[in-house]
């Protein structure tokens, strides 16, 4: 198992996942940039990915779709913000409509990091969850009055991270 | 570690629940007030029986729940499923942890090809 350590940060909406890989960081990048290598990890084993379009550049956009047990099609989008090979990968990774276009609601913002270690690739990825429009948007969330509350305090504290920048 | 076969089939569940725009819309909906199964189907230019599909995916996934009161079922939204987003950072860290579990299954794939 090659998972090390996985934090949940519920209240900036992170999720910081640190995992070592046994094979160079040139060869994990490929699964990352190759979209017939990234099609067979990204989705859950029940939910195989199909990339109709990977453009691994910086400002280049994806769009892949995951099918289910029963055939049903779940759409995505990707936006490639930064790419530093063989270091840092950083995207955008959101919900699509069904004629695969993104959908309304703020992504994830994923950061990426490869690192290189004597057993291979340590891989980081933290992934944030946006502003309250992405749970209303896509998961209804944010309708009740006390979690829109708390959640425009993380969106005004999201704002200042990236104004800080 | 969490790794299991339920924590798999919740990521399945909410996976199948939100890929479809019409069960987002009506999780969104449900969220904000009750309705009756034959209320959605007005929005939703959809049969009854379609609605009532699309329903019991989300009801699966613990997004709603569903009552029958008198001639009408009414669905509502479970606030507290979604409450602290806790259910949602679950979910996503049991699928990166299955990437990273197929991620080194197609490493060591590559290896043994030599």
């Amino acid at each position: 198992m090659p998972v090390l350590s996985s934090e949940i940060d519920r209240d900036a909406l992170t999720l910081t996942f640190v995992a070592e890989f046994d094979g160079s960081v040139e060869r994990v990048w490929q699964l990352w940039e190759d979209p017939r290598q990234l099609e067979r990890w990204w989705g859950p084993p029940t939910w195989p990915a199909t990339f109709e379009r990977h453009d691994f550049t910086e400002g280049g956009e994806s769009r892949y779709y995951m099918t289910g047990p029963e055939g049903e099609k779940a759409r995505g989008w990707w936006k490639t913000t930064l790419i530093d090979e063989p270091r840092r990968i950083e995207f955008d990774d959101g919900f699509s409509n069904d004629d695969g276009e993104p959908a309304p609601g703020d992504p994830i913002k994923g950061v990426v990091t490869f690192e290189e270690i004597s057993s291979g690739t340590r891989f980081t990825i933290v992934s944030t969850f946006g502003s309250p429009e992405y749970f209303e948007e896509v998961l209804g969330m944010g309708m009740e009055e006390g979690m829109r509350g708390a959640l425009g305090q993380i969106d005004g504290v999201l704002a200042d991270a990236r104004q800080s920048h | 570690m969490v790794t299991s076969e339920a924590s798999e089939s919740e990521t399945d569940r909410v996976f199948q629940a939100l890929s479809d725009s019409t069960r987002r819309n009506i999780v969104t909906r449900v969220m904000r007030t009750e309705q009756s199964i034959s209320q959605l189907a007005q929005h939703y230019n959809m049969s009854f029986a379609a609605v009532h599909k699309h329903v019991a995916v989300l009801e699966r996934a613990s997004l709603v729940t569903k009552e029958r009161r008198g001639r009408e079922q009414i669905v509502r939204g479970r606030v507290e499923t979604l409450r602290g987003a806790s259910h949602l950072l679950n979910t996503y860290e049991e699928i990166w942890r299955q990437r990273a579990q197929q991620m080194d299954a197609l490493l060591s794939e590559t290896q043994e090809k030599g």
